[in-house]
């Protein structure tokens, strides 16, 4: 059954170490706009679903339901051909971050709007007949709670974001980790070196990412 | 006015993928429950015993589905096992269920209260009795709802084994988009086609639930 006829050449490999942490960085970065976006968006498309004009609402349950009912990839695909039919050519890189952010902005809005079931209704008429106005309620009171229920979420969300990095390669994306590896692999073939050492960088961002939210939380969440 | 090149039998290649899309849905689904169950009875039973068991399925879940196609798919050609693309990506999609699917019935068996079990051994059930007839169809309906969902998020992640090569939905209409150079409308339709799909599901787990509320 196993017929191995393969030298694993892993020193070869390692050789390409730096210019893939460099890669790795490009990915971190990516993931952490598209969440920063995201979350704004997010927290935009929460407050139009509560609103009382249609048009509002109509907007975000669009979003929310596209962004997640179609694959992300294909997501991205539609910014970066759908665009270009249009005339705009956009970068491939415009097209993931434009794309991550779609998807994690409908994905944390569904986690926010669960959230801000978690903060009662009379707090916010508390507020508002404390004299704050409506934006200052949101920001004063509702969302430093809403953020302490979706913490949790939103650090899977970050990790997710990071994994979906990886899909700009798909449309020509070459300096994240995915793409450096990729071009890499194209040099010289060595595949399965190559992806490994991308796979244990990408699990060692993901636990990063993991940790940080955590420590994060403790410092935070304190009472 | 409006002139398109997008010929019926363009929509039947991409029908011709989705296909592929389910098949490949409907595999990985199989693959993942049939191990995600025998996997989170063990991580409920033996929660220390099988907790090298979890850090294994957490690498599936931290290492993105793409890089596990190319590795596994490299590895197929490395050892010589001579898989078709198809079967290397309901494999690899597989695994990456079974260690979201060992998540939630691990989440649902522990959902079940540890009176019941116990009620149910003092009535004289044996062990896999109670298991049978008391844990898994209450936890069952526990876990169904996250099942649903896994089962969404399986169908749109089967749109990365375009890069090992099978031409599923997504990479039909892209074939379709070279030749035809309309990209909004070609990929407006594969969107299309995926959101019925994602909605069906959706819709049937829905009804699924229904029924089962009845009977609590």
């Amino acid at each position: 059954m196993f017929d191995f006829d393969y030298n694993f050449r892993w020193n070869t490999a390692l050789k390409a170490l730096p210019d893939m942490l460099a890669g790795s960085w490009v990915t971190v970065e990516t993931a952490v706009i598209s969440m920063l976006f995201g979350i704004v968006i997010a927290l935009g498309l929460t407050v139009m679903r509560t609103a009382r004009n249609p048009l509002l609402r109509g907007f975000s349950s669009v979003w929310v339901s596209i962004a997640r009912n179609t694959p992300a990839l294909f997501q991205i695909y539609i910014l970066y051909f759908g665009l270009g039919a249009f005339g705009l050519n956009v970068s491939s890189w415009f097209a993931l971050v434009a794309g991550i952010t779609f998807n994690n902005a409908g994905y944390l809005a569904e986690n926010f709007r669960g959230g801000l079931k978690a903060v009662p209704e009379t707090q916010i008429k508390a507020a508002r007949s404390l004299g704050m106005s409506a934006f200052q309620t949101y920001r004063l009171i509702v969302v430093p709670q809403l953020l302490r229920i979706v913490f949790y979420p939103m650090s899977n969300q970050m990790v997710w974001a990071v994994l979906m990095t990886s899909l700009g390669i798909v449309v020509g994306l070459n300096n994240d980790l995915t793409g450096v590896t990729q071009s890499y692999n194209v040099l010289t073939f060595r595949t399965f070196e190559y992806f490994a050492i991308a796979a244990v960088l990408y699990y060692a961002i993901a636990k990063l990412i993991i940790l940080t939210a955590r420590l994060l939380a403790w410092r935070l969440f304190r009472y | 006015m409006f002139e398109t090149s997008f010929a019926i039998t363009d929509l039947q290649f991409m029908l011709a993928g989705a296909w592929v899309t389910l098949k490949l849905t409907l595999w990985a689904m199989l693959i993942g429950t049939a191990s995600g169950l025998a996997f989170g009875l063990l991580r409920a039973i033996f929660p220390l015993m099988s907790a090298p068991l979890s850090w294994l399925l957490d690498v599936f879940r931290s290492v993105p589905l793409l890089i596990q196609f190319v590795l596994f798919n490299s590895f197929n050609s490395i050892a010589g096992l001579n898989w078709t693309a198809f079967a290397v990506g309901c494999l690899v999609l597989g695994i990456y269920c079974a260690s979201y699917c060992t998540e939630i019935i691990r989440s649902g068996v522990l959902a079940v209260p540890s009176n019941v079990t116990r009620a149910a051994r003092s009535l004289g059930l044996t062990f896999f009795q109670t298991l049978r007839y008391i844990v898994l169809p209450m936890a069952a309906r526990v876990s169904f709802p996250g099942w649903i969902n896994l089962v969404l998020s399986v169908m749109k992640d089967t749109s990365l084994v375009l890069w090992i090569g099978i031409i599923e939905l997504l990479r039909a209409s892209q074939t379709i988009v070279t030749r035809i150079q309309e990209p909004i409308l070609v990929l407006c339709i594969a969107g299309f086609i995926y959101y019925v799909m994602s909605w069906s599901v959706a819709r049937m787990g829905a009804m699924v639930e229904k029924r089962w509320q009845e009977n609590d």
